[in-house]
């Protein structure tokens, strides 16, 4: 994190997400006293509403009006304030994805967008609920970054860092009631630079969100049998790391991606696509929901059925460990 | 012709029932949107035993009337009617909201019979309920389409977009309702965005626009029959309700859009449900 910036919450392990979100935010509002945030009938649920008890006159409840809330922000920002929006992803990234896009992408308005109950993180609530399209849809927007914490501790340091980061800036969380997988704020969180949180050279998981949890956990069983799993955590999905990835490409020739999102178009495609472009042979699995629609039911079980959870990306590397790959004897001129 | 005194009470008897169903699905199914889901109770309640023409053992029927929830996070109470009537097996309720049951909070046309759309995000049900109104009138058909709205849902422009849509076809084989219990997740209507007069703005709009206390079934009924009876535009009847009806602890409380409840609150709940209808049926 850039010098100077930082935020303090006692005991933020033990928060959700969207709590520490709700708090860093209300110490942001000090920092900016143009900052304004923005929701629609989602002040609770979303804990943007934490800013507006601490700072009544400057957060505005639209009621369930989502596209005018994003294109209230839009003209919040060229006004010459700084909004700061929180719905559902679901809302903010399909039913809103115009206003999104025309009056905010495009315009490259400084818009900071906290979208929660992304994935299939309300799993009880259905498709109607569900979100697994929106990182592919937000990075296809221009001008657009894209983040996906991987935890509460991670959702700040991002919401932080996007008050001073350019242009307009989606933050994907879940419901975030799993442990975090950050013990402290002071990593070295940066948008746009890849963290590997284990070391390895036999394979690589690239994750984000809540699946980083899951491949640290996957990472720690594969130990055991004498596998040296590296674990990259890739909370920007735009811009992306490519350097993170493509060192992986030449060191572990091994890459498997897990996200909460369909496997089309989120991470794993991003991911692809800086391989495929690099010309150098990998083997690649993306985990994630295979062009479907989720059931209903619990997050942590969905996970497991899915196998993005420990247990299945456990079973996806065992299985491509099991696999020859051609070595390409001339990766070092090509580099 | 007006309900008669004798199915007035029935029909409370059935809300009664409906009731109690939705403060246990609640518990089992570990929380839900227990408030929203009591306010519509009597409503559907008058709908499915008095004025749909449908037959359960035939969910696909073409013929049938429609009904869409459009605040389709009232799942849980509708869930309730559609099993009493029939539809599926009631006992799968106990599953709701457990991994790989077809109930989650909103019902999914796809999973549960009699549920014609699957709705929950909010400002979708107007707009499919138009469409199968005018198919209707294309296919020469004569179903008739209700549907019903949250009053917070009216804060979507989609909303008024098929309202002006619905009055410009005439669409008089359509009724809708509007829930109005004054309340959405984060407080008051009227303290978030001011929604009314929202009587006159659906009349402003093109419609026949009528409003009723939403738990008097004498004026449910006359207000849906006079919707039939209204040619050349379609009906609002705003429905004023009261947010989790007949559990004291929990009428008028916002804080209960959404909720979770022990044992202890079933039984108190339980408790307050009978006490109200006591003091209707003696
Ligand atoms: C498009 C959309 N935005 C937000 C939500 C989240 N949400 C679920 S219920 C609700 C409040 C609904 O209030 P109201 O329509 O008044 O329903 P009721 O009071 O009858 O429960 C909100 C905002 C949603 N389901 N859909």
């Amino acid at each position: 994190m850039a010098e100077g910036m930082t935020w303090s919450i006692e005991e933020a392990d033990k928060l959700t997400q969207a709590e520490i979100y709700g708090d860093v935010l209300c110490q942001l509002g000090d920092k900016y006293p143009d900052l304004v945030a923005i929701t629609a009938d989602l002040a609770k649920s979303t804990k943007i509403g934490r800013f507006g008890q601490k700072f009544p006159d400057r957060f505005f409840n639209v009621g369930i009006a989502e596209n005018t809330m994003f294109g209230m922000a839009a003209g919040l920002a060229q006004a010459g304030l700084r909004p700061v929006v929180s719905t559902f992803a679901v809302f903010t990234a399909l039913r809103s994805a115009e206003q999104v896009r025309t009056d905010i992408c495009y315009q490259n308005l400084d818009v900071k967008i906290i979208a929660t109950h992304a994935g299939i993180s309300f799993g009880q609530a259905g498709t109607t609920h569900h979100c697994t399209e929106d990182i592919a849809i937000t990075r296809s927007f221009a001008n657009m970054t894209v983040i996906v914490p991987a935890d509460g501790i991670e959702t700040g340091n991002a919401v932080v860092a996007a008050m001073e980061w350019p242009g307009p800036v989606y933050i994907r969380i879940g419901r975030g009631f799993e442990p975090h997988v950050h013990t402290t704020q002071d990593y070295g969180f940066e948008i746009g630079k890849a963290e590997t949180i284990n070391d390895g050279n036999d394979i690589t998981i690239i994750c984000c969100g809540v699946t980083v949890l899951h491949a640290v956990r996957a990472a720690k069983v594969l130990e055991k049998e004498g596998l040296r799993v590296r674990v990259i955590n890739m909370h920007t999905i735009k811009p992306i790391d490519k350097d993170a990835i493509l060192k992986a490409v030449e060191e572990t020739k091994r890459i498997v991606t897990v996200e909460e999102h369909n496997v089309f178009g989120g991470l794993g495609s991003a991911v692809g696509e800086v391989i495929v472009e690099s010309g150098k042979a990998c083997a690649f699995k993306k985990l994630g929901l295979q062009d479907i629609y989720s059931i209903v039911g619990y997050p942590e079980d969905l996970y497991n059925y899915y196998k993005i959870d420990s247990d299945g990306i456990v079973e996806t590397i065992s299985e491509m460990m099991g696999k020859k790959i051609e070595e390409d004897e001339d990766w070092e001129d090509e580099t | 012709m007006p309900l008669t005194q004798d199915e007035i009470k029935e029909l409370h008897k059935k809300s009664r029932e409906i009731r109690k169903q939705i403060v246990e699905i609640t518990y089992s199914a570990g929380g839900g949107h227990i408030g929203g889901s009591l306010s519509q109770t009597d409503v559907l309640v008058a709908l499915y035993y008095k004025y749909l023409n449908i037959d359960p053992s035939r969910a696909h029927w073409e013929d049938r009337d429609r009904m869409i929830l459009s605040k389709g996070h009232g799942g849980i109470g509708w869930a309730a009617i559609l099993g009493d009537k029939g539809y599926f097996d009631k006992t799968l309720l106990k599953d709701f909201n457990k991994t790989g049951s077809p109930f989650g909070m909103h019902l999914d046309s796809l999973k549960v019979p009699g549920c014609d759309a699957s709705t929950g995000s909010l400002g979708h049900g107007l707009a499919i309920a138009i469409g199968l109104a005018l198919g209707a009138r294309l296919k020469g058909k004569n179903w008739h389409t209700y549907v019903m709205l949250g009053d917070g849902e009216c804060c979507e422009g989609s909303v008024w977009e098929a309202a002006t849509i619905g009055a410009h076809h005439k669409l008089d084989n359509l009724t809708g309702f509007v829930d109005r219990n004054k309340l959405m997740i984060d407080g008051p209507t009227e303290e978030i965005t001011t929604l009314e007069p929202l009587e006159e703005k659906f009349r402003i709009f093109g419609w026949e626009s009528l409003r009723i206390d939403g738990h008097d079934f004498a004026q449910i009924g006359d207000a849906i029959e006079k919707a039939q009876t209204i040619k050349g535009k379609p009906t609002m009847i705003i429905c004023d309700t009261i947010k989790g009806k007949c559990v004291d602890f929990m009428e008028n409380d916002y804080k209960w859009h959404y909720g979770g409840i022990n044992s202890d609150m079933v039984d108190t709940a339980m408790k307050s449900i009978d006490s109200y209808y006591q003091n209707i049926l003696g």
